[in-house]
């Protein structure tokens, strides 16, 4: 491990299968780690080969239980699913029949009455009584009922339609390199903040420059045809041009900072299940009235913050009851966004 | 019964006769036809119109249904430092030949948005001048020089590097004559040692400077040091002609002296008392407690009475009767406050500036208040070299000229001679970032990088050292100058490497790379490199001096030459719309020059504002709009240099009239006045003024000032505060209120604004028009009052007529009177901005609720929110709402003077933090509620409340005097509180305190040391 090229190189038999087998991939030396260091890194592999976790040593396995339980979670779900169907089918099919047998039994009854004699005008007038299409038609009632309830749908659609123009929620266009969050963030579990550098310190993420591609891909699947495409754009110099998911208007300001670092929010909460994103898509509505809501509704984190901490003081004196949120501080103030 | 609409009726002149019967004088035009369009084109026929709109309406719906796919472009390999969306600062220094001032360089993203002051710097401490301020803009100007060309024909191609350094080193290699590098004031020691190195390369190298604001007469009076004076030092200023606050030699330096001692409280009632001589009303003169308008010749009179008297030599001078008035007061101050007391002239006479000497000497100033032995350097011009080096380029003795930064044939009054002898010279190169007036006619053209992109060096001052560095990749292909002198000698070593090297003395040997690191990271060091300059001329003897100064001709009309607080000499300046449209201090005038008169001359001549005059003087003409001055002094005009630029660019090209060519030359250098003749041309040419009112009529309720004999006497009295009739007797007008009043839990913040370290210079303007991306909207929208300026300052003059001559005269010719400034006024500045009113009546009208309270006390502005309805801005009392009238970004009207906002070079200097605001939205100062907001989250990061000083607006920090003071008033200790604490029902007050709109901003009213005419029953105190 200190410099396996060089175990190679001395021709030890089972360092040279180890290296054919694994198609010729060099191991990085690591001439700084000490003996016991190496020692220790081994004792942790092995006992976490066991566990089946997300080690970088067991990363296949691992990842393909994580892919096991995912499946076995759908079919949980779609099981749930079907027996409601069933069930749903099982009541047509019974109301139908209902609705048949009465049929059939009204128009026996029909015919036994049709048969008798003895029965009086009345009784023939409701007997003989048919439903009146045509004044049903012609009624006015029905007509202004029919209008109205079809100008309130066409009305709701064309509200609907026209607050979701702009709207890009599900937003999940095709990325000039197929990178996949679910392998990157989902099964080796690294962390949001190892590419986006600037997450917790700056009004934006950051999407990654190559260099920091690079810290893991000079060395891992070198061979793949999409990590080639960073290798490219490394070498002409042309930097890459990922299409940007999540859009903000540049009348509003958001800050990630304020939201991770001071707010302690997770990234999950506003970009949804980015461990199993394949492609990544826009999770939330990202209106405005999605902000307010979030910001009506979540406490402040306010604990260990002695920025907060007199304000805390106040509210609890005045309004002890109502829980202490972002909005009753202020955050739904204009100004704290537009400017 | 007639009633006349107005004056033309009366006369039906044929102008009023043609709108006579029309009840809209003009259809609004729905596109203006631009020069040389045919009529009909740009007539759209109704029909054609409807089509469009029905297209158009179409055409929008559907675009606005589809998302337009929008990139997101990371660097290939980020820089450690650089964190997209986080700023990052860098100290630098910031000197183009006139003042120096020591700056951070704020970058976003690697490009720089903002200059701030660097309170690190014990010469500018923090303070930047409004020149400096605007300074970021020069470097996106699209007028720069991509690259190097050289001379073709009639035009110029691109070359470069090579082929142009070979035929440069060809051609000096060649010369057999003299080699002049010519360039303004070089106070950068390594620069020096680049041109020395050129020198050693080849023959009979000179370097020539000349300032284009010279000193040159200061120089020589002083032995060749200019002297460092220190205005905090004396008790008595007397200013002959120097425009310290303004524009002469160090304003930034000098204001931050001066005010420490204008700064009262009741602890310390004592300040400084500043007398002026001048005779065009500067921002310094307007700051003076006593001003004495003087025509331009009679300053050196004046200076010699002076000596006169506090020497006890000579006879009594005969004086100007204003002068004379004054004389003994300013004689008695100067006497009793020997060692303690400085007289400071502007004047480039050498004669006037030996007897100037010979005060400061006699009075004992020397080692108090003027130093010269840690003298400044930023002024080393010799003009009687630069007049002999036009003579030798006519002579044809110069066979090789470089010109670095240097445009005389712009800027010198010998400007046309070097014009026509330059394209005898065998060998000419300009280094000029542009292909300016001088540059145009060199062969060659090596345009240096700005100095945002260079490493460079400075000496201010003996002993102090400062630093540039490079916030920014250089835009185009330009080379450091530096780097093309030592190219051009034969070194290919990089100029940080040679200049590092020269640093190795001053910061000693011994742990250099350390002292080295810290030097560039502070901007700032300690040390001295440049040698105590000489100068070839000896001054004149006393005796010699005074015999040499001649009063002015009686009758003779006296033009003074002045420099503006914005545009300076025009070089860098000259293509800058922050500094066009940064009102003039005083005639709060933008957008050209015009020759400002006394009222009386105006009304003997009967000229009109904007009459247009022909101005002559040495046998030129030139041809300026009037301006009727206040405090002009009689008998005698004055004209702003820096303007009539041919080739600075788009923005500065063809603006006024260039007014270099009518300063007098004399055997020892320029004066900057003359006598001149004017003449009516019968032209009229409009001035676009952003404040035609001059008076506040005694309404002391919008600015309140008072005598320092009065407050020292009882500081309670100085300020008079409204009351309002109640039930229960007068009471303030916020006992009474129709509002709830807010509760502020977390922050409440204000501002304190002290009129008394208030001196007008207009540095906060511009720092505001960086910070927040304000448009610019040029001359005919000034002129139809539509400035985007987020912050003002309102300057008003005192008038001779007051309310207790209602009786005697009558009310009606009272107030008509009122409105006339006094003929030498006294001038008082006022910054103006939106006052975030607790009450603010601008909230109650919108009828969209665009413009809220928050709850830190801010009033917010929401642009996405707004309809444009303007009831706001109607309701406003303080008038400091912006309406945009049009898209400054995408208007082609706009695209000369607003480029920062149309290419994507200028809007590289944008704030990314602050939006553009599109057509028809309201917009108004925010207190920087950017700044506001990141402070606060730096602080919740960091688990802590805000310190105080931590969160400050773009005024308050560029203020060179500290007159603004922003902070948190709910934290009790912060300063502001203090202040305020201190000063209540003292200097603070509420501008319009009646109406109870309740501001955050207070104003200390601002003291005098003089009887002030404003206040008449102290006239004769």
């Amino acid at each position: 491990m200190h410099n396996s090229s060089k175990v190679i190189a001395s021709g030890d038999e089972y360092a040279v299968k180890l290296f054919n087998d694994n198609g010729k991939q060099q191991m990085p030396a690591f001439p700084q780690l000490s003996d016991k260091e190496i020692t220790s890194i081994i004792a942790w592999v092995t006992s976490q080969e066991g566990g089946g976790g997300g080690a970088a040593a067991t990363a296949a396995t691992g990842g393909v239980t994580t892919g096991n339980a995912a499946a076995a979670d759908g079919a949980d779900a779609s099981g749930g699913g079907k027996y409601m169907d069933v069930l749903l089918i099982v009541l047509v099919v019974v109301l139908i029949v209902l609705v048949v047998t009465l049929a059939i039994i009204a128009n026996l009854m029909k015919d036994v009455l049709q048969g008798r004699k003895d029965l009086d005008g009345r009784d023939v007038e409701i007997l003989e009584q048919r439903f009146n299409w045509a004044g049903l038609y012609q009624s006015s009632a029905l007509r202004g009922i029919v209008g109205v309830v079809f100008a309130l749908v066409l009305l709701y659609v064309g509200v609907q339609s026209v607050m979701a123009v702009g709207l890009t929620q599900g937003y999940q266009p095709t990325q000039p390199i197929a990178f996949s969050h679910k392998i990157h963030a989902g099964e080796n579990n690294i962390n949001c903040a190892y590419c986006h550098t600037s997450v917790y310190k700056g009004k934006s993420a950051n999407i990654p420059s190559a260099n920091i591609c690079m810290n893991c891909h000079s060395q891992i699947k070198t061979e793949s045809p999409e990590i080639k495409k960073i290798y490219r754009a490394i070498e002409r110099k042309q930097p890459i041009q990922w299409v940007r998911v999540h859009n903000l208007p540049d009348l509003a300001y958001f800050n990630h900072s304020q939201h991770t670092q001071v707010g302690g929010i997770q990234c999950q909460t506003c970009h949804g299940p980015i461990q199993n994103m394949e492609v990544v898509y826009q999770y939330s509505a990202l209106t405005m009235g999605w902000c307010i809501n979030c910001h009506r509704e979540t406490p402040l984190n306010t604990k260990g913050n002695a920025y907060y901490d007199n304000l805390v003081k106040l509210h609890d004196k005045s309004n002890s009851a109502v829980p202490f949120t972002v909005s009753s501080n202020g955050g739904t103030e204009c100004s704290k966004c537009h400017y | 019964m007639k009633y006349w609409k107005g004056i033309e009726e009366l006369d039906n002149s044929s102008e009023f006769a043609k709108h006579a019967f029309a009840e809209f004088p003009d259809f609004l035009p729905v596109k203006e036809k631009r020069a040389g369009e045919v009529e009909d084109s740009s007539v759209a026929p109704r029909r054609d119109f409807l089509k469009l709109m029905g297209f158009g309406v179409a055409a929008a719906t559907l675009a606005s249904c589809e998302t337009p796919v929008r990139k997101a472009i990371p660097y290939l390999n980020k820089p450690e430092e650089v964190d997209p969306t986080i700023s990052n600062f860098y100290a630098s220094t910031y000197f183009t030949g006139s003042d120096y001032n020591a700056v951070l360089v704020k970058t976003r993203e690697g490009r720089p948005i903002k200059l701030e002051g660097n309170p690190e710097s014990p010469i500018t401490r923090g303070g930047l001048s409004a020149r400096a301020q605007a300074a970021v803009l020069n470097l996106y100007d699209g007028a720069r020089l991509p690259h190097f060309m050289m001379k073709k024909g009639n035009g110029h191609e691109k070359t470069d590097f090579d082929q142009l350094d070979n035929a440069v080193r060809a051609g000096l290699s060649s010369a057999t004559g003299k080699i002049a590098v010519v360039s303004p004031t070089i106070i950068s020691p390594s620069t020096k040692r680049a041109i020395a190195a050129l020198a050693g390369r080849y023959r009979n190298v000179e370097h020539i400077m000349y300032d284009v604001n010279s000193a040159s007469g200061l120089l020589q009076a002083n032995s060749g040091v200019l002297p460092a004076y220190d205005f905090s030092q004396a008790k008595i200023i007397v200013g002959l002609g120097a425009d310290f606050l303004g524009t002469w030699i160090s304003p930034v330096e000098y204001s931050r002296q001066y005010v420490t001692n204008r700064k009262l409280s009741t602890d310390k009632r004592a300040m400084s008392r500043h007398y002026q001589f001048e005779s065009n009303l500067s921002l310094t003169g307007s700051n003076a407690d006593v001003r004495i308008a003087v025509k331009p010749s009679d300053i050196g009179t004046v200076a010699v009475a002076l000596y006169n008297a506090v020497s006890g030599t000579g006879s009594a001078t005969a004086l100007p009767a204003a002068a004379q008035k004054q004389m003994a007061r300013v004689v008695a101050d100067l006497q009793a406050n020997r060692g303690a007391s400085l007289v400071v002239s502007g004047s480039n006479d050498p004669a006037v500036q030996t007897v100037v000497a010979a005060i400061n000497q006699t009075l004992g100033n020397v080692g108090t208040t003027v130093n010269l032995t840690a003298p400044s350097f930023v002024r080393q011009g010799n003009d009687a070299r630069m007049s002999q080096f036009v003579d030798e380029l006519k002579s044809g003795a110069i066979s090789a000229v470089i010109f670095y930064h240097a445009n005389p044939v712009y800027n010198h009054p010998r400007g046309e001679e070097i014009k026509t002898a330059i394209s005898k010279v065998p060998l000419s190169v300009s280094l000029n970032d542009r292909l300016d007036e001088t540059g145009s006619l060199c062969q060659y053209q090596a345009p240096d990088h700005h100095w945002l992109e260079s490493w460079n060096d400075y000496e201010p001052k003996r002993g102090y050292l400062s630093l540039a560095q490079p916030a920014i990749t250089p835009i185009f292909k330009t080379r450091q100058a530096q780097e093309t002198f030592l190219r051009w000698a034969g070194s290919n070593e990089t100029y940080y490497n040679f200049m590092k090297d020269g640093w190795r003395t001053a910061l000693g040997a011994n742990g250099f790379q350390a002292a080295w690191d810290k030097a560039v990271h502070d901007g700032v060091a300690s040390g001295s490199v440049l040698p105590t300059p000489t100068f070839a001329a000896a001054a004149p003897g006393i005796a010699t001096a005074i015999s040499n100064i001649r009063g002015a001709k009686k009758g003779a009309i006296e033009v003074a030459l002045y420099e503006k607080v914005g545009i300076g000499e025009g070089g860098v300046e000259g293509n800058n719309p922050f500094l066009h449209e940064l009102p003039d201090p005083v005639s709060k005038a933008t957008w050209g020059n015009y020759i400002a008169v006394p009222r009386k001359m105006a009304v003997d001549n009967k000229w009109e504002q904007g009459d247009v005059i022909k101005v002559t003087a040495n046998g030129k003409s030139i041809e300026v709009p009037v301006l009727v001055q206040p405090g002009q002094a009689e008998g005698s005009v004055s004209i702003a240099v820096g303007y009539g630029r041919t080739m600075a660019g788009k923005v500065g090209n063809q603006l006024g009239a260039n007014a270099f060519p009518l300063v007098q030359t004399t055997s020892d250098g320029p004066v900057y006045y003359n006598v001149v003749t004017l003449e009516k041309t019968g032209a009229t040419s409009p001035i676009a003024q952003t404040q035609t009112h001059h008076t506040i009529m005694d309404r002391r309720e919008v600015v309140q000032e008072s005598t320092l004999a009065k407050y020292i006497a009882n500081p309670k009295e100085v300020t008079e505060y409204e009351r309002v009739a109640t039930p229960d007797g007068l009471e303030k007008p916020n006992k009474v209120s129709l509002w709830q009043d807010y509760q502020y839990n977390d922050h409440h913040w204000g501002m304190a604004i002290d009129l008394n370290s208030c001196i007008g210079c207009g540095s906060c303007v511009i720092g505001c028009q960086t910070e927040n991306n304000i448009a610019v909207v040029g001359k005919q929208q000034v002129i139809n009052r539509r400035e985007m300026h987020w912050m003002r300052i309102d300057r008003y003059y005192s008038s001779d007529h007051h309310e207790d001559e209602f009786e005697k005269e009558g009310k009606l010719k009272t107030y008509a009177a009122m409105e006339d400034p006094s003929d030498n006024p006294q001038v008082i500045f006022q910054p103006m901005m939106c006052q975030h009113c607790n009450h603010a009546p601008c909230e109650t009208v919108c009828p969209v609720l665009a413009t809220t309270h928050s709850s830190e006390g801010l009033n917010q502005m929401t642009y996405n929110r707004c309809v444009g309805t303007r009831y706001c801005a109607n309701n406003c009392p303080y008038k400091v709402r912006r309406f945009n009238w049009f898209s400054y970004y995408s208007n082609e009207k706009f695209e000369d003077v607003n480029g920062h906002m149309f290419t994507d070079l200028g809007r590289m200097v944008l704030n990314p933090d602050v939006t553009v605001r599109a057509r028809g939205v309201m917009e108004k100062c925010s207190f920087c509620v950017q700044r506001i907001q990141l402070g606060k989250l730096e602080a919740k990061k960091q688990k802590r409340r805000p310190k105080d000083g931590e969160v400050v607006t773009a005024c308050a920090q560029s203020c060179p005097t500290e007159a603004i003071l922003f902070g948190d008033m709910r934290d009790p200790s912060s300063r502001i509180s203090q202040l305020l604490r201190r000063e209540d029902g003292e200097r603070a007050f509420h501008v319009l305190d009646s109406i109870n709109v309740q501001p955050n901003v207070t104003y200390l009213t601002k003291i005098r040391n003089a009887a002030s005419t404003f206040f008449p029953e102290e006239e004769n105190a």
